[in-house]
């Protein structure tokens, strides 16, 4: 009937102009450096990465120069919330129409495994600093490709793990995130657990971006393990610890937060934080040059000061760029090579180096949230109770399970 | 003795504790759907995007003016019941003669809304509310420390609850709003202003909501996804408690509370799920629900 | 089949086929899926008067199983796809039995209730992988020769089921069996009485909806590589019944128009976050109240009022 096939046309091509409509947009760009910034922007990691980082990248960028070879570097951000479909779909559209080089930051490590394995396929250069899993240097890794830049579970259970455990902390129950970065850090502590010579009494597991965490302290508690562990970060560790407070667990166990930043310990006050035992990659105030970066930051990002994460974006990104410039283009073996050839040093590692196997080693530190009493202001949270060297820290080329590299 | 069917007794009440807590708040919130279903046959998506915004609101009267919880649980409900009232009279009103379904997917979409525009300026992670100074510290039970906020939830709830069941099916009030929905014409012709009791139902249906937001705020963390997170659950325990009964969904929701915890001692992965197997054996058995009237 | 839906259904073959040369292949895959899912979901509410709101229990198993398929068992794709398809429609029969017996607004809760556990079942069950998903799901090769890691090959082959999918819905319309699903739909005690055994037929109808629904999701997942608790989600549910909605419900296009257009805002507004919450809840608020008939369904409205 006339009227249906006139109906079902229109229908048709509004159907197929909608999709066309974005075809249209983002062409391929040739020879313009474009560098993504894939982050959580307003969630449960906000704070860790965020609107932070992508400030720490355009800080990189400036210091630069803002020009690559006479072209303007551009700096895009998308909001993956968490969810690693949604991150592959914006990676996919990044690397696949509008030319960008490169991913930095990847927080959450569902989806930097995601977009390490989409860089490698796509053949582009994929820079993690906000994710954690030692995957992404072992089974997963992608040394054409790949980089992790901050610390990974590994680091972290070795560093605190180790400290806890001489202090007496030897028996332990798990309150663990329940995704890729979760079950790494609660097996890697584990690990660093029973070699020490002590037990873990048991874990039990949590969904992402849990607010009410009393039934999960409740198990920790009738455990009777001395060390609770949260295996978790960003609001959850918030989270754990503000209920652990309240259920007064402190009273007769000790929490381990095993990644913790800075910025968790402003949200979360020092009162209720004083005395946790955690491990970074970085602190604002470790010396004349961390502060003076930091003051840049704060600068622009409303007096808060940065974290380790958004101190490694920045580095990461400045390291990108000279490669860049000393490989004389945007290619990404080329690239790769070059970062892997050129040293660290900057405000943020000394003596920095990226190996074989995509793996960034920098030194370590071991802080201690100071009492309300001993800090000076807001943001002065930390006494460095220890430097751990990088190749103590991280796992040795040696042991990595990253298939095809030379060890 | 010290264990009860192979589990450490602490646990056991400890986590029984916990479930009586979030029962309490699936009682009042599967109340409130109670009433309003039960009134005016809608079933309110936007219930648990509206108790979002009664913690919301108790978190930015403490925020923006410093007025603390105690007003918060007063000014609270009466701001949500107040938006309540616009919602019936600007759009259910027009829903009225139309299939059922359609006032489910207008709440569903605002409930999107409402969630979308606080996201929009809130982020998704939750902001923190400070417990009130006389709540700090809690009982030590021995088997548990209790904190003392979450007793006064408990009691508080099944105080208000009691009191909103005695109100319905106890008052002279309560029979006009059983009776309006039952024959709406016949109420009028007695000269009572049955639109108007229409949308004052559902603005108090969805205060009850705001409430329970208040008093959710200081133990779950005031995020715009709150209220998703729960919604789902409440629907389930209206499902079981009978779709229109408001004693049903009072005893429903604690009873469902308790199992909940019970479950997370003895077989922790399954908590989540518990519910919606008792609802599917509950509909197979008894299809109107525990308490309900077929409609 | 009338002429007039000849041409029609010729010219959407055409632009199907043009469409990857115009477009990126990726997204108009997204859109595809999306638009087999929707049209399941209408052969049940557009022509059997049942709306389910819990069709991403369908879609999301379906597609966990067809990447677990590919990926664990290594089977090829054409297989995961069945392999899912299946699942779903496994699912499709027990929550069917369960569901149908209730109407209306309960029927919706039970649904609702039921992809609940279903998603639960997902967070718990250890091949799902939880919040990670089940990431690098291979394409292989169709019928182990074709391989389809190459965008355009495996939009063609998207493109294909997508086809598959629609003209067997259109089929199931046209068909006696699908006249006694409008009736159902109209007037279900007159169909009682005639002596139709409507709960037979709901449930019929219910499970070919869940299992096209499953057909949608099992592609999907082969398509993108991925398979999350996104697609599990109650979230998901409510956006195939907006699709439907804004499209219109009970047109045949509709759902297919309602899904493009949707798709197509998720991804301009990609970087606004909450904006596609915002917008998708105000364009839900705004069809129920004034535009229940949907785009198409406006449209047909329109045209029959002058041509009358």
């Amino acid at each position: 009937m006339k009227r249906k096939l006139i109906a079902t046309a229109i229908a048709a091509v509004l159907a197929g102009s909608a999709s066309l409509a974005t075809a249209q947009q983002g062409k391929l760009s040739g020879d313009a450096v474009k560098i993504g910034v894939l982050t959580d922007m307003s969630g449960l990691y906000a704070d860790y990465g965020g609107p932070g980082a992508v400030a720490a990248a355009r800080l990189a960028v400036q210091d630069f120069g803002g020009k690559m070879f006479g072209k303007d570097i551009v700096v895009v951000n998308a909001d993956h919330q968490n969810k690693p479909d949604v991150a592959k779909n914006v990676a996919q559209q990044w690397f696949d129409r509008e030319g960008v080089d490169i991913s930095v930051e990847n927080l959450n490590s569902a989806v930097a495994l995601t977009v390490q394995a989409l860089a490698k396929e796509k053949n582009k250069i994929t820079i993690t600093t906000g994710a954690a899993t030692a995957r992404l240097t072992n089974e997963d890794c992608a040394p054409a490709n790949g980089i992790h830049y901050l610390m990974d579970t590994i680091a972290l259970s070795n560093v605190v793990g180790k400290a806890i455990v001489k202090d007496g902390g030897d028996s332990w129950y798990f309150l663990t995130a329940d995704y890729a970065f979760g079950h790494s850090l609660e097996k890697d502590t584990s690990e660093v657990v029973r070699s020490s010579g002590g037990k873990v009494n048991g874990a039990v597991r949590h969904p992402l971006g849990t607010s009410d965490f009393s039934s999960f302290l409740l198990q920790a508690q009738t455990s009777g393990a001395k060390v609770v562990g949260l295996a978790n970060a960003g609001g959850d560790t918030v989270n754990s610890i503000k209920a652990a407070a309240e259920f007064g667990i402190t009273r007769r166990q000790n929490l381990a937060a095993l990644l913790m930043l800075v910025t968790d310990v402003h949200a979360i006050g020092l009162n209720t934080a004083q005395g946790l035992y955690l491990t970074e990659g970085w602190y604002w105030d470790l010396n004349a040059e961390t502060r003076a970066w930091s003051d840049k930051f704060s600068k622009v990002m409303n007096g808060r000061k940065p974290n380790s994460n958004h101190a490694s974006v920045y580095s990461a990104t400045m390291h990108y760029l000279k490669a860049v410039q000393a490989a004389g283009t945007d290619d990404t073996a080329a690239v790769m090579a070059k970062m892997k050839e050129m040293p660290i040093n900057d405000m943020f590692a000394k003596g920095g180096k990226i190996r074989e196997d995509g793996r960034m080693v920098h030194d370590m530190y071991l802080f201690q949230v100071k009492k309300p009493s001993e800090s000076k202001g807001t943001w002065d949270y930390y006494h460095l109770r220890g430097t751990v060297k990088g190749d103590d820290a991280f796992q040795s080329l040696a042991q990595s399970r990253c298939p095809g590299i030379k060890k | 003795m010290d264990q009860i069917f192979g589990v450490p007794v602490q646990a056991f009440m400890g986590q029984l504790m916990l479930g009586l807590v979030n029962g309490s708040f699936y009682a009042i919130l599967s109340l409130g759907l109670a009433v309003i279903f039960g009134m005016l046959n809608i079933v309110n998506f936007a219930h648990g995007a509206l108790y979002m915004v009664g913690a919301f609101f108790a978190w930015m009267l403490l925020n923006y003016a410093g007025l603390n919880y105690w007003f918060a649980l007063l000014l609270a409900p009466l701001a949500v019941g107040l938006i309540g009232v616009i919602i019936e009279k600007t759009m259910l009103r027009w829903l009225h003669g139309l299939d059922h379904l359609y006032g489910l997917l207008l709440t569903f979409g605002l409930a999107l809304l409402l969630e979308g525009l606080f996201r929009e300026f809130y982020g998704s992670s939750g902001q923190p509310y400070e417990l009130p100074e006389v709540f700090r510290g809690g009982f030590d039970l021995g088997f548990m420390f209790l904190p003392k906020y979450r007793a006064w939830v408990v009691f508080a709830s099944i105080f208000l609850c009691l009191a909103v069941w005695y109100v319905i099916e106890k008052t002279k009030l309560g029979a006009y709003l059983r009776a309006g929905t039952e024959n709406p014409n016949l109420v009028k012709a007695f000269g009572i202003n049955v639109p108007l009791m229409v949308t004052l139902t559902y603005a108090f249906g969805v205060a009850l909501a705001g409430l329970a937001g208040v008093m959710a705020a200081p133990i779950y963390q005031v995020s715009p996804l709150m209220g998703s997170n729960i919604i789902i659950i409440v629907f389930a325990v209206v499902v079981i408690g009978g779709m229109g009964s408001i004693l049903g969904s009072i005893i429903t929701g604690l009873a469902l509370g308790l199992v909940e915890g019970l479950t997370k001692v003895f077989y922790a992965e399954l908590s989540s799920t518990v519910v919606f197997i008792i609802m599917v054996i509950v509909l197979m058995v008894r299809p109107a629900g525990l308490f309900g009237r077929e409609k | 089949m009338s002429t007039a839906n000849r041409l029609v259904f010729a010219a959407l073959v055409l632009a199907l086929l043009v469409a990857p040369f115009v477009g990126y292949p990726i997204f108009l895959m997204k859109v595809l899926c999306f638009a087999l899912f929707a049209s399941a979901f209408n052969l049940l509410i557009g022509f059997t008067g049942l709306l389910s709101f819990g069709h991403a229990m369908f879609f999301g198993f379906a597609a966990y199983v067809s990447g677990h398929a590919a990926k664990v068992w290594g089977l090829t794709p054409e297989l995961a796809i069945l392999s899912g398809t299946a699942s779903a429609a496994v699912i499709a029969v027990v929550t069917g039995w369960l569901a149908v017996r209730r109407q209306g607004i309960y029927f919706a809760m039970v649904t609702l209730a039921l992809a609940q556990m279903i998603y639960f079942i997902c967070v718990q069950a250890p091949f799902t992988y939880a919040e990670d998903g089940i990431q690098s799901i291979p394409r292989g090769a169709l019928f182990g020769v074709i391989d389809l890691s190459s965008d355009t090959r495996m939009y063609y082959l998207v493109a294909a089921i997508f086809l598959i999918g629609f003209a067997l819905i259109y089929r199931i319309i046209h068909s006696p069996f699908g006249q006694v699903l409008k009736s159902v739909r109209e007037n279900e005690a007159r169909a009682l009485s005639l002596g139709y055994h409507v709960d037979r037929y709901k449930l019929m109808a219910f499970v070919l909806s869940g299992t096209i629904a499953g057909l949608a999701g099992a592609t999907k997942s082969i398509a993108f590589g991925i398979a999350t608790l996104t697609d599990v989600s109650w979230q998901m549910s409510g956006e195939v019944v907006l699709m439907t909605l804004l499209g219109g419900m009970g047109t045949i296009l509709g759902p297919s128009v309602g899904a493009a257009i949707i798709v197509t805002m998720q991804n301009y507004l990609a970087d606004l976050g909450s904006m596609v919450s915002i917008i998708m809840g105000a364009t839900f608020v705004v069809c129920v109240l004034l535009f229940r008939r949907g785009i198409v369904g406006e449209i047909e409205y329109r045209l029959g009022k002058r041509s009358s």
